[in-house]
């Protein structure tokens, strides 16, 4: 363990940035969903009215868990928090951990590192340490802050404890799967296979009734966050299971670390072909990218099927004229399946989003981890290099939402025997493709330009979404709401689709496209 | 000779560092040229502009007749490069990325590509996240050399190559040579650049400081001698062009000036040479020389 400190201050250091914004993120997710929710329910009879009608549709249960107290508004309000942030703040600590484990042994720093009067077991402690403190600490001013904003203050601790659980148990888990994985995409992309088990073992537990297996949720580290139903009833008691978890996945992790060695994992690397049949860049990035895309691809036909199922069902759900409001507020003033469907695929929107930005910015990482060096010393161009990954990022966005759409589309077309349906809802994910590329558009000019200012676009991706969240809320002005692509968006289906702001949004990623090109054929490649 | 690659002038700066500072560089067709300087005298740079991924700040590049910065495509079909820091794919097999670059350049010669695995006793069958630097390294030198490209340009190519491959390595390049190719080869390894180069340029902070023959830049330098004579050898150290002289008894150690060497041998004769060692001096001694910190 020699050495654990100065790699925790290491940590710190190199995330100085990274986590106290992603910290900030959470806090005002859970204090503007509680700040949101509270002046929609004026009665306790209107609070009851909705949770029964959400515990009453399977759907909803499923994604986000069940209300177990139907008079606490603080349940109601932060049922949707408690669950989207756990997951969210799950894959933070993967990344967290992956970053400092098999990310550096990747890049060859742990080498150096382990060199030093470091011990074998010092890399991994500490990047489980600072997992840890970042969830404490987020956990206790979320909080302080749920508290702040009138929630029940023991309610509100409970809360806070449930999220930290659910961020430690997946610290642990990504401890292990970076011994197990040789890579890092590897080691993050089993964690998140992980989490998309225990997901649906979560899912199933909560939805099946009293003679069912509802114990499977009590297999889940996201059920355990469920149950610890805070405003519902407190059990503190449940943090001796998460904590016994995490120290035990913790313990694991550090057996396998010590019976590996370096720059190996658990699985063996297999031969591959001695001889290679990509033509050319377009065939390498189809190559790079499609493992991601397939994965993408499959999470999105999933999310297709629930948003189709609940969408349905949602007309026995919303028996309040409030609740009826709120997706009338997110949807548009339509009926309210439309709407329902207009705020989910909204939702996909942004995360196809991500997708077109994580491919796009591969870029910056060929180019600084010095693969694209050898391929443009070759006859390929600049242009054709970067447009190679830029055009899956383009088409790997429209695609997802495609197949989301077309999930969707036929689940609530097979719930309502109307086959016309499905073309209603493509249409309200096709719509979502420009503001996707418009991100693509803005990411790739600023790598353009220079090539570390490829953050921007995950900036601008994080600025659009809040002053989407909290634009309404502490009411901005509307001019800078309409910054966001997102803003000119038309509520499909529901409303007509008008052309005019997609075509606008069309020309703006092709203007931001432009901009990229011609500045990554001035500029020096790193 | 028409010059396959001229460089004059060069200019480039990062910021407020100045890494190329005038540098001058001429290789002809059908040479090795060793491009010889000590870490961060600007050889990466100079590649790196010479390939046109940087643009140069001032002075006038041409390598094949072309502007790299301009032309980059069109000479990138006669070139072939292999970086200094070679990174691979990592879940691509070494024989994948080897047939990718070669494809890219314009395909690539089967039976020399099968060759060369055999003589770097290379596995092509390995992801390149399994391959150690030296093997890394292995996989672009097999893409390039047997790729047709009529210019070489390698940087620092025998870094992570143990001593046996390195013999590899440079017989290989003696065949490129026979074949009438161009090598530019940038190292720091003095006795490789010694035993494969033609002609070699160093240079220093970003400036070329000689650039020659071995012959040529042998001229330049001093001849160490050692020598048994026959009586103490008193007043040799007085002549003019001897250098840190050493004497013990009869015996004796010192430096000549190239130019002064007649008349020292003269000198040395006069006293009565029981046992003489002459030696040429090697690039070490070059190198020390101009890289010393003179104060």
């Amino acid at each position: 363990m020699n050495g654990t400190l100065q790699l925790i201050r290491l940590a710190l250091r190199r995330d100085r940035v990274l986590l106290p914004v992603w910290l900030s993120m959470f806090v005002l997710l859970a204090v503007g969903s509680a700040a949101a929710t509270k002046g929609m329910f004026p009665s306790t009879e209107s609070v009851a009215a909705a949770a029964d009608s959400m515990n009453g549709t399977p759907a909803l249960v499923a994604v986000y868990g069940r209300i177990y107290d139907p008079s606490s508004i603080g349940a109601l309000a932060m049922l949707k928090a408690l669950a989207t942030g756990a997951m969210i703040l799950a894959v933070f600590s993967i990344i967290v951990v992956v970053r400092h484990t098999r990310s550096d042994e990747e890049s060859g720093r742990r080498e150096l590192i382990g060199a030093g009067v470091v011990g074998r077991h010092a890399p991994l402690a500490a990047a489980l340490a600072v997992a840890a403190g970042a969830n404490i600490l987020l956990g206790l001013v979320t909080s302080l802050g749920l508290a702040g904003a009138g929630l029940p203050v023991d309610g509100s601790f409970v809360f806070g404890l449930a999220w930290i659980s659910v961020g430690l148990a997946f610290a642990a888990i990504a401890g292990i799967t970076a011994q197990v994985a040789t890579s890092t995409r590897g080691a993050v992309g089993l964690a998140v296979a992980v989490l998309g088990v225990v997901f649906v073992l979560r899912a199933v537990g909560d939805t099946a009734d009293v003679a069912g297996p509802r114990w499977l949720s009590w297999l889940s580290p996201l059920g355990w966050g469920q149950q610890f139903r805070p405003y519902a009833g407190n059990r503190w008691w449940v943090v001796l299971i998460t904590l016994g978890f995490a120290v035990v996945a913790a313990v694991v992790a550090h057996l396998l670390a010590a019976r590996r060695d370096l720059n190996t994992g658990l699985l063996p690397d297999r031969p591959g072909p001695a001889t290679g049949a990509l033509r050319g860049v377009f065939g390498l990035a189809w190559r790079l990218h499609r493992g991601s895309l397939l994965g993408w691809v499959v999470g999105f036909v999933v999310y297709g099927v629930l948003v189709g199922s609940v969408a349905g069902s949602i007309g026995d759900m919303i028996s309040t004229p409030q609740a009826a409001e709120l997706f009338r507020k997110l949807g548009g003033d339509n009926a309210l399946t439309d709407a329902v469907f207009a705020a989910m695929l909204g939702f996909l929107g942004v995360i196809a989003s991500v997708y077109g930005l994580q491919t796009a910015m591969r870029l910056h990482s060929e180019e600084t981890e010095l693969r694209a060096e050898s391929l443009l010393a070759t006859p390929v161009t600049r242009g054709r290099w970067a447009a190679s990954h830029v055009v899956i990022a383009l088409v790997g966005t429209a695609v997802l939402l495609v197949s989301a759409g077309l999930a969707a589309g036929a689940v609530h077309a097979a719930q309502t025997g109307d086959p016309s349906v499905v073309g209603k809802v493509l249409a309200g994910a096709l719509v979502q493709i420009p503001a996707a590329w418009v991100l693509v558009g803005i990411a790739f000019a600023a790598y353009g330009l220079a090539p570390r200012l490829f953050v921007v676009g995950w900036s601008a991706l994080v600025v659009f979404l809040l002053l989407g969240e909290l634009g309404p809320m502490f009411g901005f002005d509307q001019w800078l709401m309409d910054l966001s692509p997102w803003a000119h968006l038309p509520k499909v289906p529901g409303s007509a689709v008008t052309a005019t702001p997609l075509v606008w949004l069309l020309a703006i990623a092709a203007a931001g496209l432009i901009t990229g090109f011609a500045g990554l054929r001035r500029r020096d490649v790193v | 000779m028409t010059a396959v690659i001229s460089v004059s002038g060069l200019r480039k700066a990062f910021g407020r560092t100045t890494a190329l500072d005038g540098l001058d560089l001429t290789v002809r067709a059908g040479e090795v040229h060793g491009f010889l300087g000590p870490n961060g005298a600007g050889k990466t740079t100079t590649l790196r502009i010479l390939l046109g991924l940087l643009r140069a700040d001032a002075g006038s590049v041409t390598l094949l007749g072309g502007d790299p910065w301009r032309d980059t495509a069109t000479l990138h079909r006669r070139l072939a490069y292999v970086p200094g820091d070679v990174t691979l794919w990592p879940n691509l097999t070494g024989g994948e990325v080897i047939d990718l670059l070669g494809r890219l350049r314009g395909g690539l010669d089967a039976r020399r590509r099968t060759e060369l695995l055999d003589r770097f006793e290379l596995d092509p069958t390995k992801k390149g996240r399994a391959y150690s630097s030296g093997n890394r390294q292995k996989v672009a030198l097999v893409a390039a050399l047997a790729s047709r490209a009529e210019l070489l340009i390698l940087d620092e190519p025998t870094a992570g190559l143990d001593p046996l491959m390195q013999a590899v390595f440079e017989d290989c390049v003696e065949q490129e040579r026979q074949e009438g190719r161009t090598v530019l080869l940038s190292s720091h390894i003095l006795a490789e650049v010694e035993k494969i180069c033609d002609r070699v340029s160093i240079i220093r902070q970003g400036r070329t400081v000689e650039t020659g023959t071995l012959q040529e830049l042998r001229h330049l330098t001093r001849t160490s001698i050692t020598a048994d004579l026959s009586q103490p050898p008193n007043g040799l150290d007085v002549l003019p062009g001897v250098h840190e002289f050493h004497a013990e008894g009869t015996r004796l150690h010192c430096q000549v000036d190239t130019d002064q060497l007649a008349d020292v041998l003269r000198a040395l004769s006069a006293l009565g040479v029981r046992n003489l060692v002459c030696q040429p001096p090697t690039l070490e001694e070059l190198f020390l020389r101009h890289y010393e910190v003179t104060a």
